[in-house]
């Protein structure tokens, strides 16, 4: 393992000298001389990936490999992991995107993103490590019934990784479609079938070193391109706010909060998403099976947050530096968005630039560093969008296969070799939704479509997880109750909202003159409904039972407690 | 390991005091973190200009900037100060119980 992640490095290291080997760049071809940089790219990190792929396959043989990688990835190797599971094409073209075009939003946004590695630090990470075997609905279902809390929990993580594959795979389309010329539904067709191959054959091995080369390659390219803008700034920060106040049409308001944040409720519920929905991730929580015990746990949490929280700060720079440095290069914007003396119109800074604002840290790549660099950054682009779609395929199928089927439709008793193959048909099949999808949603936001897979994972999965692990009084009623109506309320006020009743089903209303759409609610975001009714419901449910089986669940909570407290019993601890 | 029981587990001198220290530490993180957080929060939907106070007479850099950095450090040194306590003191107790010594 050490050698391949060596390997990764080289690789990373290595890809621009071979690049430097394709055909030459001369003005009038620019254009074509980038797209062969980029496909360049895209083919070594592909042929990589594949290679991965191979020697993991060669490593695959039982459950445990499949869903765990063994179980023997180290700390610092799980937080890389984490961090390239976790800092998605939303986060990297998204933020940087929504930085550009309103500033410090994006840096709400973010920080959103970060603060719910703590919470699953302090009341997550051990605790799952030692009460689970492989997916989060093992903690979940730990001492209730299996059928229907497992049932209720693959239901909902389903959920959540349909939201976020639909932003992934939009992501990827957009991107692919800029760079190769491709339609968009090649290009959503071309990652669904990569990440198959890479699931099916490679499983968590494959995945996890897809995600750490990811990570690596992601968090060099970022910080190269971060210090490459502030170097065009003589790496002063006042010198780049000060400039881009002066070329954004919104001036100093770019410099504080903004529109994003349009009222108290929806900062809250908002804030309740991002914090805790983290926490209630399926693809995340099942990285924290693949160390050996709750210490390398704790530690891969410590390196995430560090390797998550610098991207971030990386991608608040890429982006406020891009409304400067962008604004200099009249070619990245439409022809309307452009004047007479060839320079872009102020007001057009945002609206005008050519594939939109998710393109930002793509066009600030070629801005700083050229065709190759271009060439770089969208190949790690893609293979940010990789990573993150097999990590999420991966906990979709195990849904399906460990928890839908070994424990519910088996009930246990199931063999090993047919909860693989069914874990790689479903892989099968979620790759083929992801593309549906995928074409389906061209039109919306990226960054948007992962606040609902938040606000579900907020609302469903991380109430019933966190009772489960430490209120004795939870029974399944109360588990099936609070999870139900914390998934049901989460998806119904979603479409509610506008983003889904204005904007995909069309839904309009006039306002000063102007045709906008609208949703039936004003809430953006569900969880501060959906969240607080979800541990209401937990708590009803459970203090009206009065069944002789919810008393023995309460009874069983001290035999969970001393295994989750002391890692005894726990899968794979070392014996004493 | 030879099997013991859930009581003598829990009946071991250090467990309450694992269970105990462990759980009031990690609830104080919590807190602290959410205190934070929504400190920020409630600050950008209540009063969004306070944020956008430069940080001296003439910059353009607002306060906003620096405290949103700060609170991207703070989480990392948050999880930083958890595994250095869990890694010197609930690993000890914890090995006593798993070794069932005292």
């Amino acid at each position: 393992m050490i050698r391949l992640s060596r390997l990764g490095m080289l690789f990373a290291l290595l890809t621009p000298v071979v690049l430097l080997a394709g055909p030459a760049v001369s003005g009038a071809v620019e254009r074509q001389a980038t797209n062969w940089t980029a496909i360049w790219m895209f083919l070594v990190f592909v042929a990589a990936t594949l290679g991965i792929t191979w020697w993991a396959a060669r490593r695959t043989h039982s459950a445990k490999d499949f869903y765990t990688a063994g179980g023997g990835i180290t700390g610092l190797q799980n937080g890389l992991a984490i961090s390239g599971d976790y800092m998605s094409a939303a986060s990297f073209l998204g933020i940087s995107g929504l930085v550009f075009a309103s500033g410090y939003d994006g840096l709400i946004y973010s920080i959103g993103f970060l603060v719910g590695w703590p919470v699953i630090m302090f009341l997550i990470a051990e605790q799952i490590r030692n009460l689970g075997k492989y997916t989060f609905a093992d903690v979940s279902a730990y001492r209730f019934g299996q059928t229907q809390i497992r049932t209720m929990a693959a239901i909902s993580s389903l959920v959540v990784v349909a939201f976020y594959l639909i932003a992934q795979m939009v992501g990827a389309g957009k991107l692919i479609q800029l760079l190769f010329g491709l339609e968009y539904w090649i290009a959503v067709v071309a990652v669904g079938i990569l990440m198959m191959v890479y699931v099916i054959f490679g499983g968590m091995t494959a995945t996890t070193w897809v995600q750490i080369t990811k990570a690596v390659l992601l968090l060099s390219g970022a910080t190269f391109m971060a210090g490459a803008a502030l170097y065009a700034f003589d790496f002063s920060p006042e010198a780049m706010f000060r400039q881009a106040v002066e070329t954004h049409p919104n001036g100093m308001a770019i410099m504080a909060p903004g529109s994003l944040v349009t009222d108290p409720v929806n900062a809250i519920s908002l804030g309740l998403a991002l914090m805790f929905g983290t926490a209630g991730l399926p693809h995340i929580l099942m990285r924290f099976f693949t160390v050996p015990d709750a210490k390398e746990a704790r530690k891969s949490v410590f390196y995430a947050t560090g390797f998550i929280g610098y991207f971030y700060v990386l991608t608040f720079i890429i982006g406020f530096a891009a409304i400067v440095l962008l604004a200099q290069h009249p070619e990245f914007f439409k022809p309307q968005a452009v004047a007479a003396d060839g320079a872009v119109i102020k007001s057009q800074l945002v609206s005008g630039l050519d594939g939109g604002t998710n393109m930002v840290a793509i066009r600030l790549a070629e801005a700083v560093g050229g065709n190759l660099f271009l060439g770089f950054i969208s190949a790690v682009a893609f293979a940010t969008i990789l990573a993150v779609v097999a990590g999420l395929t991966l906990a979709g199928a195990s849904a399906i296969s460990h928890d839908i089927y070994a424990n519910v439709i088996a009930r246990g008793l199931g063999n090993e070799s047919t909860e693989i193959r069914i874990s790689k048909i479903a892989t099968f099949c979620l790759g083929l939704l992801a593309i549906g999808l995928g074409i389906a949603f061209e039109s919306q936001n990226v960054a948007f479509m992962v606040g609902l897979a938040f606000a579900v994972a907020a609302s469903a999965n991380f109430p019933v997880l966190v009772a489960s692990i430490f209120w004795k009084g939870m029974t399944t009623r109360g588990a099936l109750a609070g999870g139900v109506i914390g998934l049901v309320s989460a998806v119904v006020l979603t479409i509610l909202s506008k983003a889904v009743w204005g904007d995909v089903l069309g839904h309009t209303a006039m306002a000063d003159g102007v045709e906008v759409s609208v949703g039936l609610i004003g809430l953006n975001n569900p969880a501060i409904i959906a969240m607080p009714l979800a541990f209401f419901f937990i708590w009803l449910g459970s203090v009206l039972d009065r069944s002789e089986r919810g008393n023995r669940e309460r009874a069983a909570f001290d035999a969970q407690r001393v295994r989750c407290e002391t890692g005894i019993g726990a899968e794979g601890a070392v014996a004493h | 390991m030879p099997e013991r029981s859930l009581d003598a587990i829990k009946a071991h001198p250090r467990y309450q005091e694992l269970v105990r220290s462990r759980r009031r530490f990690a609830l104080t993180l919590t807190a602290i973190i959410l205190v934070i957080y929504y400190g920020f929060i409630l600050t950008i939907a209540f009063a969004p200009s306070l944020l956008g106070t430069p940080i001296a007479p003439g910059a353009v850099t607002t306060i906003g900037i620096p405290i949103g950095i700060l609170i991207i450090l703070s989480a990392f040194i948050l999880t930083g100060i958890y595994v250095f306590r869990a890694n010197s003191r609930f690993d000890k107790l914890t090995t006593a119980i798993q070794e069932n010594r005292p």
